[in-house]
């Protein structure tokens, strides 16, 4: 069996471009305020968590596969730069990477403006445009950004998928295909979407961003976690609800602990949480929930679940963090990440206690 | 668990195929295909399920659907949510179950490649949330199951199948990522058997996206041709039951075909165009031969990527001329794109199958409208129906955002 370390961290969110701002406003624990977002045809907005603009902008925004790109490719792309950043500054920074980028909604944003121009007039619809829809788009581009990079692949599925892709990375891992895999989980905003959760989960409020682990098998490279586990893939069939699936993550993850922490998926949504809510009622250490404070980033919520739990761990504030992963139409996974050793001083300054709810 | 997972065989285990279904405009399931195909028949007709009165390009190949679905385990409420790329996916994963036996499938996983999904779901929400905005009739429903994950379960609990739903979308790569992503997780010893292929539907945003970049052909699709002037897209669904063979020896199972290879790399020189020289090709293709411990001289066909546009097929001669030497002046090429279209993320699975077919049926699947051999292309297109001894058959399929993934199939024996 390999040892799977954690050797980098990334996150873009409604709280800012890196894992600092992430960690702050976790620690804080207030939920970020929503902002409008115009919906066509309506005089009421809806709801939003927004992504603030980088300042200062991101010097590889510039470069050339990433200046037309949408939002959704340049937040995979900072949150995959900030979880190489350690890999890069180590003594091996050319080694071949993996990279895995999961999406639930992808290029919407294009998508609908080039949909809109084609309903306008096929003639003139920009061909700009129609390349940046596709889901593949993000993976090529961080791809080329980074150029040592023997593979990418593109996961969809609801936000539990992430994990789908956490264990895709161990697999190539572990046929040494890549020395190294970025794991990446993407969202960007658009009114359809917001209006589309409307639908389906009335009180969320949608977030956007990225969260990225970067994963080896080298200890030299660890950011002081271990990837301990991944449950087996949960799924929702005609006879097994989300409440059966998410139990069953739920018991293949540890008992509470007092030196660990739950990081789970809870939104501001009690019928979606109703499952995970059951699942975990026996759990009566700490606990973080990043959606209701970043809002419902699909996706990228999946994504920033993992980090913070990484983060935590890595501050030396947990022995153990378990995710719980419990998507919305697909399935439900569980992770847990350990503190492993530290082979360097350059750890992460990690969350307040303040920030955890017990 | 996924991780950590029980240790992998010491000698991956050998994958076979035990079930193949396909949905094109050519028809439904193998034995219509396999005539079109055979014959090099084609399918393009003007388009009907959008208006394309104001696009530059009015043709493409549409699957007739079928009236009546086979019988599954889905209510008529839930029947009512298959969309066409579910239904073709549906039609498609029924035809291979029903094929390799049609046995009970707890826990069996489900790895598909698409790249659209349910794009015209989506088109349909868009439109009116935008024209009637205070209209929610049918939005929850769209919001959801244009979703791959969504339809992917749909599939399987309309058969049954209780595994777990993993979706690749690799662009026009996917379907055959994902068949190699399913004979991976079999040779890592992650599970005995598996379902995988790809599917997408025709979409006006598709549609209208390739127009937009010229790349659709305004004539004739006619890959690696001289004069080829672009694509012509298509849509449908094809998917592989893959188990191991010890698994299907044991069932006592037919086995159509075995897998035994499988490259994937990706081309960083742009978003949609391929590095003239071929290189991540050359790779994926040197890959898989690696993988099937082969050689380009024990490669009897190529089911190439072959879009028709001019640098792809520029680039993928380059790269097989590079990859085979000496070999490639004698080895037969195709692409059946040029009878049924491009059926992007369904694309590497459908010439899977078809693949599959020249191994089974001794045949090579010719392009009837090739007519001006190309100075580049230095390798034989198959340009007229024939038979053909085929051991070994050879399928690449290149994305864009420039996911190259390769697959090779030995026939039964």
């Amino acid at each position: 069996m390999s040892r799977v370390f954690v050797c980098g961290l990334g996150a873009v969110s409604p709280a800012g471009w890196t894992v600092a701002a992430l960690r702050e406003v976790l620690a804080r624990g207030e939920p970020l305020p929503a902002q409008p977002l115009v919906r066509p045809g309506w005089e009421k907005s809806l709801r939003a968590r927004l992504v603030p603009d980088p300042v200062p902008r991101p010097a590889f925004l510039a470069h050339p596969r990433l200046r037309r790109t949408s939002p959704v490719t340049h937040y995979a792309a900072a949150a995959t730069v900030e979880a190489l950043a350690r890999l890069r500054t180590s003594d091996a920074p050319r080694r071949r990477l993996g990279v895995i980028v999961c999406l639930q909604s992808g290029c919407v944003q294009y998508s609908c403006r080039f949909f809109d121009e084609v309903l306008k007039g096929p003639a003139t619809a920009s061909p700009l445009l129609f390349p940046e829809t596709v889901f593949a788009a993000p993976a090529s581009h961080i791809a080329a950004l980074l150029e040592n990079t023997p593979l990418a692949h593109t996961l969809t599925g609801d936000p539990a998928a992430f994990a789908q892709g956490l264990a895709l990375g161990v697999q190539w891992l572990e046929q040494n295909r890549v020395e190294a895999c970025v794991v990446v989980g993407a969202e960007e905003n658009h009114w359809m979407l917001a209006d589309a959760l409307r639908h389906l989960e009335h009180s969320a409020v949608i977030g956007n961003g990225a969260g990225a682990l970067c994963l080896s098998l080298d200890p030299a490279l660890s950011l002081g976690i271990e990837l301990a586990a991944l449950t087996d893939v949960h799924p929702y069939t005609a006879r097994r609800s989300r409440h059966h699936a998410a139990q069953a993550m739920r018991d293949q993850l540890p008992a509470a602990s007092p030196n660990e922490l739950l990081c789970d998926g809870l939104s501001d949504s009690p019928r979606a949480n109703a499952p995970e809510r059951a699942a975990w009622r026996d759990w009566t250490e700490a606990r973080l929930s990043p959606k209701r404070i970043l809002g419902d980033g699909l996706m990228a919520g999946g994504a920033w679940q993992c980090v913070a739990a990484c983060d935590a761990v890595a501050a030396g504030q947990f022995e153990a963090a378990n995710v719980s992963l419990v998507g919305t139409s697909q399935h439900a996974i569980g992770a847990r990440f350990v503190r492993a050793p530290l082979n360097t001083s350059n750890s992460p300054a990690g969350p307040t206690v303040g920030s955890i709810s017990s | 668990m996924m991780f950590p997972a029980p240790a992998s065989p010491a000698t991956p285990p050998r994958v076979v195929i035990t079930g193949a279904g396909i949905v094109t405009a050519l028809g439904l399931g193998w034995g219509k295909n396999a005539e079109g195909f055979r014959t090099g028949r084609t399918a393009f007709r003007p388009v009907t399920l959008f208006d394309v009165s104001r696009q530059r390009v009015r043709v493409a190949a549409e699957v007739d659907l079928p009236a009546v679905l086979p019988p599954t385990r889905l209510t008529p409420h839930r029947a009512a949510r298959l969309d066409r790329a579910s239904t073709m996916l549906l039609l498609a994963t029924h035809e291979a179950w029903q094929q390799a036996g049609g046995e009970p499938a707890e826990n069996i996983p489900l790895v598909l490649g698409t790249t659209a999904a349910g794009m015209a779901l989506g088109e349909a929400y868009f439109l009116q949330a935008v024209r009637t905005p205070y209209r929610r009739q049918q939005q929850p429903s769209r919001a959801l199951y244009y979703q791959a994950q969504v339809q992917g379960r749909l599939v399987a609990d309309a058969l049954g199948f209780s595994g777990p739903v993993t979706v690749l979308s690799d662009a026009c790569a996917s379907g055959a990522s994902a068949i190699g992503h399913a004979w991976e997780l079999l040779r890592a010893g992650h599970a005995e058997c598996a379902i995988a292929g790809g599917y997408d539907a025709l979409s006006q945003l598709v549609f209208a996206g390739f127009d937009a970049l010229q790349a659709l052909s305004p004539t004739v699709c006619r890959p690696f041709d001289a004069r080829r002037d672009g694509l012509a897209l298509g849509e449908g669904a094809a998917m592989l039951k893959l188990e191991t063979l010890d698994h299907a020896r044991r069932r006592g199972a037919v086995v159509l075909g075995e897998l035994i290879g499988y490259g994937s790399t990706i081309d960083l020189h742009h978003l949609t165009q391929p590095q003239p020289q071929g290189g991540a090709a050359v790779a994926s293709m040197t890959l898989a031969c690696e993988s099937a411990r082969v050689t380009p001289a024990d490669i009897d066909y190529i089911n190439a990527h072959g879009t028709g546009t001019p640098l792809n097929d520029s680039a993928e001669a380059v790269a097989i001329q590079r990859w085979a030497g000496e070999r490639a002046a004698t080895l037969p090429v195709s692409s059946t794109k040029a009878g049924i279209g491009h059926l992007l993320g369904g694309a590497g699975a459908v010439e899977a199958v078809i693949s599959l077919m020249t191994l089974r049926e001794q045949w090579l699947p010719p392009e009837i409208a090739f007519e001006t051999p190309d100075p580049a292309c230095n390798f034989p297109i198959v340009s007229r129906p024939q038979n053909a001894q085929v051991e070994v058959a050879l399928s690449n399929s290149f994305g864009f955002g420039g996911v190259n993934a390769t697959l090779i199939f030995r026939r039964a024996k």
